[in-house]
């Protein structure tokens, strides 16, 4: 027999051409076992109201675009699906802690910006020759960062932390986890580049460990661990350059 | 890149960090004895009584421990509490700073006078 459930979608409008702010507009959505809430999102924008806009690519959580606010969580709407909510009903609105550009799509660019940064990129000192071959790695040395390059730049941890929204200076978790994942890479130089970033108040010390970072993760990246190993990485930078002959990497 | 201002935070996050040791391996075997223990008749009243703990505090090492049990955990609660402020919404930035860790600071100071100084 066909599921014929049906569940109400209220969705966050806004067009700043017209609207001096947002609203809420409710849709009545048909659904099944295997209906996502993107794909609740998509049966609106096709049947309902074209004018729907939000972001979304490779819908099975690898893309990271389709990020937003499902009854106040952060959620990839991919992964999460309708009859879940039902009988309830869901609350769909934009990425916390951004800019609307309209309805469910937010402005990334602060979080670009950061993610620059970071430098996510593995920095060697002296490029080896390519007649030289690879850089070689031990299953060892791979699984100090594997688990942070898994981060898919989906924002969910940046509408999940609280300092973030308090004070958007902070690089907060998704850049964070990045730095750590090319500094504890065994291939990689870059450490001293990115450690003014990480000592700074912008940078881990921006922090109180809340972790609800790592509860929102959909890849289970957990960013409050890359963070809080960075602290003890900045303490001891912060009180061996007094030691070291090159007075730590930020003097 | 703008050239990004080192935190003083390492001091204090170290402070707190020693102090969330002591706070959580040390305090609750003290909560055990003096708030458990002794009332409930498991330990024998004499057991903290006015003489041995003035031996206790007499002895250097005696007066070390607790230095470190009540310095550290005082730097651990008012980091604490100035960070849990932030989460909540109140920003009490260098005030909060200077109000939270200059009490961790008199109570340290005040905790050295009466153990080290007062008690000769």
């Amino acid at each position: 027999m066909p599921d014929r459930r049906e569940i109400d979608i209220e969705v966050m409008r806004y067009n700043p051409e017209t609207d001096s702010e947002p609203h809420m507009q409710t849709f009545r959505v048909p659904f099944d076992e295997d209906t996502s809430v993107l794909m609740g999102l998509q049966y609106i924008k096709d049947h309902l109201d074209g004018s729907l806009t939000f972001r979304w690519s490779c819908r099975m959580a690898v893309c990271g675009s389709c990020g937003k606010m499902v009854n106040g969580v952060p959620k990839l709407s991919c992964k999460a699906f309708l009859r879940a909510y039902y009988p309830g009903k869901l609350r769909i609105e934009p990425l916390e802690h951004f800019p609307i550009v309209r309805d469910l799509a937010v402005d990334q660019t602060d979080f670009l910006e950061k993610l620059e940064a970071v430098k996510p990129w593995i920095i060697r000192k002296e490029e080896k020759p390519l007649s030289e071959g690879t850089y070689l790695q031990t299953p060892e040395e791979m699984a100090d960062y594997q688990q942070f390059s898994s981060c898919i730049n989906c924002l969910l941890c940046y509408s999940a932390c609280p300092q973030y929204g308090l004070d958007n200076a902070f690089t907060g978790p998704a850049a964070l986890s990045l730095l750590h994942r090319y500094n504890a890479d065994s291939r990689d130089e870059g450490k001293s580049e990115r450690m003014p970033l990480v000592n700074s108040e912008e940078g881990v010390w921006g922090c109180t460990l809340v972790g609800y970072c790592s509860e929102v993760c959909p890849k289970q990246v957990d960013p409050a661990a890359a963070v809080n190993r960075n602290k003890v990485n900045s303490t001891m930078d912060y009180f061996l350059r007094f030691l070291t002959p090159r007075g730590g990497v930020d003097s | 890149m703008k050239r990004m201002k080192r935190s003083n935070e390492p001091i204090f996050w170290s402070l707190f960090g020693a102090g969330g040791v002591v706070a959580s391996m040390v305090a609750p075997a003290l909560v055990f004895i003096t708030g458990l223990a002794l009332p409930l008749g498991l330990l024998a009243p004499e057991a903290l009584g006015y003489e041995r703990m003035r031996a206790l505090v007499g002895s250097l090492p005696g007066a070390l421990l607790l230095f470190v049990v009540i310095s550290l955990t005082l730097w651990h609660t008012m980091h604490r509490i100035n960070h849990s402020l932030h989460d909540v919404g109140i920003n009490a930035g260098l005030a909060g700073k200077v109000v939270f860790y200059g009490l961790a600071f008199v109570g340290t100071v005040a905790t050295a006078y009466f153990l080290f100084v007062a008690r000769r």
